[in-house]
């Protein structure tokens, strides 16, 4: 079976993506897989200046699954170009970089930064982290602002956008109906959901930001569920 | 690093439920390095889902061994591993290792609080002859020191069911005071409680003290940034206890 699609003017090998934030920005994980048969690699999220994180402790382990509260740690999108893109080169699968902001405007910077590099194939927009206060989730349980982040940001690029979105919101087909109507080529369904975790001895909260995301096999069915949601709602593909 | 499904060789109980599990791995034997780390599925399945973090206790050939203590589903699930099975192994994981063939010191400390000491006896195996190599452990009560693959041991006990009665910090300090210690140079892993009065008391006598971490991890290859230890001085404001480390120099993290 031929498992290649495209997206607007990229073909991709095969319909296997590895998930943003499971991989790093590809360069780490050399060693121990075999890039090329991916379809693609969505980037750790990137933001305008690099970003410290939130303070430990930053993840826990919960029944088939892990809480995690990360803020967008990450290296910022000059060292990305600088140093990542150049060690990606000569990889096959195609590399989408995702996007962490907390303004409009600064989607556009880092967006705009990046789409001159042929090494980016495309763009997923993190409009949906539950881990940072500000920008984020804030954008993502809004439709008008998914709507609002998705036009700007067609604007300014004719590689493929991709908006991922929440769970935690009531109906998820609005945010992708939003996406889609302001041109997006697909939408990644789903980020984490909200979640908390208390160490029963010390009566204290297990993240040092109180909740966090919960992702793995827990959460597969809920995530089927908003699949299928969104599937019914839009014509665009969803990841 | 690699991932390996390693024949396990040996699982058995050297202390009080503390246990030693033995794999086959010629690629990790060949290139561990003291201090670093192995990152262990104790099952294929969803529960436990993440990795263990253990340090490399002891390489012997192709034998490569970790200890534990069993305190939650995945230990218990390891404790009950049989020679024969198969076991998924990442590593040798961890930049940050124990600097051990310089010539910046003659005395080796090895200050272990509890399980600590998982991560000397290895280190001991690869201190040169010509060193001199002193252990000091710690251990809540007397039937949960580990004393395998070290020499000239000095036992600390909360309860003072053996040797000093008190904190292995207090009797590396009444040690170093009642003796004359050449070059000396910590090496230390432990409750963090521990590791940061050490670390206070590296910088008052000046002696050089690194520290192996521990910390709840997931990845273990810095892709997660689960695991993050605040550091010293100017530039990032935390390292990875996975990636930078687990070891470091005392003055590069603020305890």
């Amino acid at each position: 079976m031929n498992e290649s699609f495209s997206l607007r003017n990229v073909r991709f090998n095969n319909r296997i993506f590895v998930a943003s934030g499971t991989f790093g920005y590809g360069d780490e994980v050399a060693e121990l897989v075999e890039f090329d048969g991916l379809g693609g690699i969505m980037t750790k999220s990137l933001s305008l200046k690099p970003r410290d994180g939130n303070p430990p402790p930053r993840i826990t382990e919960t029944a088939s699954g892990m809480l995690n509260s990360i803020g967008l740690a990450n290296i910022g999108v000059h060292k990305f170009i600088e140093e990542k893109i150049p060690a990606l080169e000569h990889h096959a699968c195609a590399i989408i970089a995702n996007i962490a902001a907390s303004t409009v405007e600064e989607y556009c910077g880092v967006l705009e930064l990046l789409d001159p590099h042929k090494r980016v194939d495309g763009f997923e927009i993190n409009v949906s982290c539950p881990n940072v206060k500000e920008g984020g989730l804030s954008f993502g349980t809004d439709p008008v602002k998914v709507a609002l982040i998705t036009k700007e940001l067609r604007k300014r690029t004719r590689k493929p956008l991709i908006i991922k979105l929440t769970p935690n919101v009531t109906h998820i087909s609005e945010f992708a109906r939003a996406a889609e109507a302001e041109g997006a080529d697909a939408v990644s369904v789903i980020n984490t959901l909200i979640g908390m975790a208390v160490n029963i001895h010390t009566k204290e909260p297990k993240l040092s930001t109180i909740t966090g995301g919960l992702s793995g096999p827990a959460i597969k069915p809920v995530a089927l569920a908003k699949v299928f949601e969104v599937y019914k709602s839009v014509k665009i593909p969803v990841f | 690093m690699i991932q390996e499904h390693a024949r396990i060789a040996a699982v058995k109980e050297i202390a009080s439920n503390i246990f030693q599990l033995s794999f086959l791995s010629s690629s990790i034997s060949r290139s561990a390095l003291p201090g670093q780390f192995v990152n262990v599925k104790a099952e294929e399945s969803a529960v436990p889902l993440l990795r263990r973090p253990f340090s490399i206790f002891s390489v012997d050939g192709e034998t490569v061994s970790i200890i534990f203590n069993v305190v939650g589903l995945g230990t218990k699930l390891l404790s009950q591993k049989k020679a024969g099975e198969i076991l998924d192994v990442l590593g040798p994981l961890g930049k940050g290792v124990f600097p051990f063939n310089d010539e910046k010191f003659d005395t080796a400390l090895l200050v272990a609080g509890g399980l600590g000491v998982a991560a000397f006896p290895f280190l001991n195996s690869r201190l040169h002859a010509s060193k001199k190599v002193i252990s000091f452990l710690g251990a809540r009560t007397s039937s949960f020191v580990v004393r395998k693959g070290l020499d000239n041991i000095h036992v600390a006990t909360d309860d003072g069911s053996e040797g000093f009665h008190g904190t292995v910090v207090d009797m590396l300090k009444n040690f170093m005071n009642e003796n004359t210690v050449l070059h000396p140079r910590i090496y230390s892993c432990g409750p963090m409680p521990m590791m940061r009065t050490l670390a206070k008391y590296s910088r008052e006598k000046n002696v050089p003290c690194y520290a192996a971490l521990e910390c709840e991890m997931a990845c273990g290859i810095g892709l997660c940034q689960g695991c993050p230890v605040e550091a010293a001085g100017e530039g990032r404001k935390y390292k990875l206890v996975c990636k930078d480390g687990p070891v470091f120099d005392v003055r590069e993290i603020l305890f």
